[in-house]
């Protein structure tokens, strides 16, 4: 594997991270934390790991971020941190 | 400085993931909103998975999916080396890891709905001000 | 807390950084992790499974037992959000259409019962009038995503993939059709008494192809003894056992999907959500 798309990738990573746990509303959590799954899943497939790419695609990007965003639609976007 | 560079190379992606996984604790110790908190221990959760991930990971390997092993009659002719196939363990572990982990985020946003159906609030400090109101009224 | 949180995470992310020391460098073919079992695995696989995917070979044979029990933790998730939150009452406010007028009505008593038969039409609140165009690109898009998921379960044993995601992406394509048509639509043609079926039966599946290798005279989970049993090349039939227990893994884990879903979407209710 070539090192520099290793590198891009894991800065990404921890930007979408910090971006994730900042962010003042939570529908905005919700769809960065699907973009950093979908990062971390083309970082798994770089590193060779494709099943866990192929379920981290699947699970950790589509059916957790549906379950975030159908629980914020029941309960709030407000969030104060 | 001419040690410093392979030390560098050899371990920069494990300082890497210690910061994501450190990003994670940070927001389950520190943050306010119970959904900021559960965000924050899937990105722990993602990132120690990262990380055994990543110790299966041989230099020179390819995935583990044996080439002309379909129908077992070619597999038989070529004999397998380990250090062609990057190592499978960590990848099954964490496969297993990873269904789990949804499973538990899907009964922690019920029980997200469910808090907030009774006390109005995802804040854990204005939970925690109803919660002591409530004890009182009693 | 906040800055208590910020020493804390220092101090362990210290200590961590500290460990890293000790740890093989990154790629090292020699490292202990893939040198002692991994190596068996790799070599062995295919002549003792006759699967070249050998995630998937260690996943539902080596490590079978794991897998059951995943499943069995799968489906108690879908367990506990179903008793964390199913109502059975009516809701409070609901409204009905009068269909051949077009009037609506305005329930406040949850006791009140409409009953007329076709003539009313139960309306959803939280119903956002949805997208001609997308209606039609996912009326025409779930087939070929539950043929897809279909195709990842069957070809778990060759490429990636497998029951887990199978099940995950045929779930995903009946939430899809909640999404795009209404929570009504979805609960008319899969209901809640075929979903519960169908997660307690994905476990039975995996169990049963386990007890029958155990009646078979074998041990628990040896696909190697249901060899009599199907009429396939005896080389094959852990590959074949391997299949039945992802397509066990495969409906339970739709199954259970689609019951958080529509319990957290809708309150527990079925009636109305997004």
């Amino acid at each position: 594997m070539l090192w520099p798309i290793d590198l891009i990738v894991l800065t990404f990573v921890i930007f979408c991270a910090i971006a994730a746990i900042t962010v003042r509303d939570l529908l905005g959590t919700a769809i960065l934390f699907s973009a950093y799954s979908f990062l971390m899943c083309l970082l798994w497939a770089v590193m060779g790991a494709v099943d866990v790419a192929f379920t981290e695609a699947s699970v950790g990007a589509g059916v957790s971020t549906v379950f975030f965003v159908a629980a914020v639609f029941r309960t709030s976007r407000r969030t104060k941190d | 400085m001419g040690d410093i560079l392979p030390l560098i190379v050899a371990k920069y992606n494990f300082w890497l993931y210690i910061v994501l996984m450190m990003i994670g604790l940070y927001a389950m110790i520190a943050k306010n909103n119970l959904m900021k908190k559960l965000v924050g221990m899937n990105i722990f959760q993602t990132a120690i998975i990262l990380f055994y991930v990543s110790i299966g990971y041989k230099h020179g390997a390819t995935i583990p999916i044996i080439q002309g092993g379909h129908g077992g009659h070619s597999a038989h002719d070529a004999v397998i080396h380990a250090a062609d196939y990057i190592n499978p363990l960590p990848h099954v572990l964490m496969l297993t890891a990873i269904v789990v982990s949804v499973a538990t985020f899907g009964v922690a946003m019920a029980l997200c709905v469910r808090i907030y159906q009774r006390y109005q609030t995802l804040e854990e400090d204005e939970l925690r001000m109803r919660v002591s109101e409530m004890i009182t009224h009693e | 807390m906040k800055f208590f949180g910020f020493v804390i995470v220092c101090l362990t992310g210290g200590l961590l950084l500290y460990g890293t020391m000790d740890l093989p460098d990154w790629g090292d073919p020699g490292s202990p992790a893939s040198t002692h079992l991994s190596d068996y695995y790799i070599e062995h696989i295919v002549e003792e499974t006759q699967v070249p995917n050998l995630v998937t070979a260690v996943l539902a044979d080596y490590r079978g037992y794991d897998t059951m029990f995943e499943t069995a933790v799968v489906f108690c998730a879908g367990l506990a959000c179903f008793l964390l939150l199913r109502d059975f009452r009516p809701g409070k406010d609901r409204y009905f259409r009068h269909v051949p007028t077009g009037v609506m009505l305005h329930f406040k008593n949850p006791d009140t019962r409409l009953v007329a038969g076709n003539e009313f039409e139960h309306m959803d609140k939280e119903w956002v009038p949805s997208d001609m165009i997308i209606k039609t690109v996912c009326r025409i898009l779930i087939p070929f995503i539950q043929i897809y998921a279909l195709y990842v379960v069957a070809h778990g044993d060759f490429s990636p993939g497998g029951g887990f995601q199978g099940g995950v992406i045929f779930g995903s394509s009946l939430i899809l059709m909640a999404i795009s048509y209404n929570l009504k639509t979805l609960v008319k043609r899969v209901t809640e008494k075929f979903l519960s079926i169908f997660a307690a039966a994905g476990v039975l599946i995996y169990v049963g192809i386990g007890v029958a290798a155990m009646l078979m005279g074998g041990h628990f989970l040896d696909y190697g003894m249901l060899a009599p049993l199907l009429p396939s090349d005896p080389g094959h039939i852990r590959a074949l056992g391997m299949l039945g227990v992802e397509i066990g893994v495969g409906i339970a884990v739709m199954a259970v999907m689609v019951i958080i879903y529509i319990n957290i979407v809708s309150e527990g209710r079925h009636d109305e959500g997004l």
